[in-house]
């Protein structure tokens, strides 16, 4: 397979490079359909991202608020499941092989899958990451040792509960970044004042190495900017996600507005430019 | 039967190790943001089991709150009917509260005291647990917060208005299809989001370790009680027990002290539904497979996506696509017997014991006496068969009036 190694890596220096942060943006795969969930990847690094996160839908996803649930009962009520998800990324990698794709979600449909099958089929696809929420440190080793065997950093997350005891925890084994989950909550509802987020950052870096992407409430540039200003990259969301549900509900309920895709991509542009002026 | 097969061990009552694992089950598969709390709260839970005030302040509540010692009845005519085996009912449904439940609730109410929270949330499916919550809640003023599907609010209304009688608020839940697993992951939803202040009482053995570890001692008096009232009714210990199955805690909180026990066999009901071939059921072990979900690895009903399929049982306090992890355990070590047992078979049960023993079962034991009245009439006379009777049936009239097309 000809997996270039390192996107994370690479992508990271080169915004370290640029003097900016980067945008992570997140949309659950297959929301509100396969091709259309595409047709968005797609267009995502063109629009500004710099790093794609794919969520694996999920029946239960319990650290997500209503409108990531939402959109993962979208997914799979149009018949996503974890071979499409897959085949989604292979498919945007023949026309990108440089933009990090990280895939966000549950443990359960990765175990069902099979760890080492899982991790063998996500490299090869071109995946470069995983960021699974219920996964802590203590259980997470039989999928973080095929996953790195297999050329994937599994990412780990920290959260305003991780105080300097817990945090040397986290940050053994962790490879591509860390993920600072600004609020104690779940998705798309409290939003963290940068303030708080600076703290954590400090209190991040006595203890690793790694960029810090941070997200959780981040919901508009303005909000995205000023994370910028502090984090290695800015995750958003629900609010792009919500763009999604926008436009579905706009129209009669089964098809898509004509809109949809051009909306996404103009608020993730708006999200991008928030984030690369920020420090200017 | 989906075994892989596990030697037998020395001991069935020495798991779950330090980090809460059954074998492959258990463990403490939650949120970051909740992990500092969950060790928390298994700290608090090991040095509280290790302080002699707290277990005599449980045993006096238990005592004269609670009501325990319940009963262990000898069921007369209900064992002249099956002919067979003497059936015996452990009557937990005579506690407080009516069920099994307040025997764990009132044990994780003094354990969130210690621990100086001052908000308490759980999840409930049949009600019995809320109403267990927002008891204690009630007896020590502190604030509660009950999680209730919208499926089960509607049909256990008599619960909805126990718990708001007692001070509770309770949230419907509206996603999946609205049961104890939409009810759950709202109430992970809201502890993630209340960390500081929030106490997560749960109410089945099952979830992150330390609970279902927790849960089990809390409940296991059940056993304690039943080994030492059969040595005083019979002289000898019982032949076989029998409980039902949601999450598994009044199983467990029978079984426990009898695991060691070779010659005593266990049957554990769970619930079939509608028969498990119409996929409608909620027999997790018969047809699921191991998996993760609400902080633990257990047998899930799921699809081949690892997807959670959704359960049904008439009865809402089995109605769980899940099961606590150690019972997962003691299913592939071949301890435990795990039989499934459908509505209509309940239902029967349900009048048979109501008509006969002047008891009304709640529809979760129903399913336990059901196989009670399958196994019974195949032993002999001198079998002693203990059935855990864990809940009372008031709450469920309108439900059966409804499934026998009787108009209230
Ligand atoms: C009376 C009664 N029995 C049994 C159950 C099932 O739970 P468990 O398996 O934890 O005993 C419930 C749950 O609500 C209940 O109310």
């Amino acid at each position: 397979m000809s997996r270039k190694q390192g996107r994370l890596k690479a992508r990271f220096e080169q915004l370290a490079a640029e003097g900016r942060a980067g945008l992570v943006t997140f949309l659950t795969a297959g929301d509100p359909d396969r091709e259309m969930s595409s047709a968005i990847i797609e267009g995502l690094p063109e629009a500004g991202a710099d790093i794609i996160e794919l969520g694996m839908p999920f029946t239960d996803p319990m650290a997500d608020g209503p409108a990531i649930q939402a959109s993962s009962i979208r997914a799979l009520n149009a018949g996503q499941d974890m071979k499409a998800t897959l085949a989604m990324v292979k498919s945007f990698r023949e026309k990108d092989d440089d933009t990090p794709i990280v895939l966000m979600g549950y443990y359960n449909p990765i175990y069902i899958y099979g760890v080492d099958r899982f991790s063998e089929d996500a490299a090869n696809a071109g995946v470069d990451g995983l960021i699974i929420v219920d996964i802590p440190p203590e259980e997470d080793a039989e999928l973080r040792e095929p996953a790195n065997k297999a050329g994937i950093d599994l990412v780990r997350l920290t959260t305003p509960t991780s105080d300097e005891q817990r945090l040397p925890a986290l940050m053994e084994g962790a490879s591509g970044f860390i993920y600072y989950v600004s609020i104690a909550g779940v998705t798309g509802t409290k939003s963290a004042a940068s303030s708080n987020v600076a703290d954590a950052i400090t209190r991040i870096q006595k203890f690793s190495d790694l960029p810090i992407a941070v997200g959780f409430g981040i919901k508009t540039p303005e909000q995205a900017a000023e994370i910028a200003k502090v984090a290695d990259a800015a995750v958003v969301g629900s609010a792009i996600v919500q763009v999604i549900a926008d436009n579905v509900a706009n129209s009669d309920g089964i098809k898509d507005s004509p809109d949809l895709l051009k909306s996404v991509l103009k608020f993730v542009s708006e999200l991008a430019q928030g984030v690369r002026t920020a420090r200017s | 039967m989906t075994t892989s097969p596990i030697e037998k061990p020395n001991s069935f009552k020495a798991l779950p190790d330090s980090d809460g694992h059954f074998g492959i089950y258990g463990g403490r598969y939650v949120a970051e943001t909740l992990m500092p709390l969950i060790l928390s709260v298994e700290k608090a839970y090991d040095e509280a089991q290790a302080d002699p005030a707290f277990q005599a302040e449980l045993d006096d509540y238990l005592k004269h709150y609670v009501g325990r010692p319940s009963p262990l009845y000898h069921a007369r005519r209900l064992s002249e009917h099956l002919g067979g085996a003497k059936i015996y009912f452990k009557r937990d449904e005579l506690n407080h509260t009516g069920a099994h439940k307040i025997n764990n609730t009132m044990g994780q109410i003094l354990l969130a005291r210690r621990m100086g929270k001052e908000r308490i949330i759980a999840e409930t499916g049949a009600g019995q647990h809320g109403v267990a919550t927002a008891t204690v809640c009630a007896l020590f003023g502190m604030k509660c917060v009950v999680y209730m599907g919208e499926t089960d609010i509607a049909r256990q209304a008599p619960n909805v208005f126990r718990m708001k009688l007692l001070g509770a608020e309770v949230i419907p839940v509206t996603s999946g299809s609205g049961t104890l697993k939409d009810a759950m992951n709202e109430a992970l939803r809201d502890w993630v989001s209340n960390v500081d202040d929030t106490y997560y009482i749960i109410g089945t053995a099952a979830g992150p370790h330390p609970y279902p570890a927790m849960v089990r001692n809390f409940q296991k008096i059940i056993g304690e009680e039943v080994r030492q009232q059969m040595m005083e009714a019979e002289g000898r210990l019982p032949d076989s027990l029998i409980a039902c199955i949601g999450g598994g805690s009044n199983a467990i909180g029978l079984f426990y002290d009898f695991l060691d026990d070779e010659d005593v066999a266990i049957y554990a009901v769970e619930a079939a539904g509608k028969g498990i071939e119409t996929g409608e059921h909620a027999a997790s072990l018969s047809a699921g497979a191991p998996g993760v979900l609400h902080g633990n690895r257990t047998y899930l009903l799921q699809d081949d996506d690892g997807q959670i399929t959704e359960a049904h049982s008439i009865s809402a306090g089995l109605d769980y696509p899940g099961i606590g992890p150690e019972h997962s355990w003691l299913h592939d070590s071949g301890r435990v017997n795990y039989v499934p047992i459908t509505d209509d078979e309940a239902l029967e049960a349900f009048q048979l014991c109501t008509q006969l023993e002047g008891i009304i079962p709640a529809l979760e034991p129903s399913h336990a006496l059901a196989h009670v009245g399958k196994l019974a009439p195949t032993l002999p006379e001198d079998h002693l068969l203990v059935m855990n009777m864990c809940g009372r049936g008031d709450k469920d009239v309108f439900t059966v009036a409804e499934a026998l097309g009787v108009t209230l």
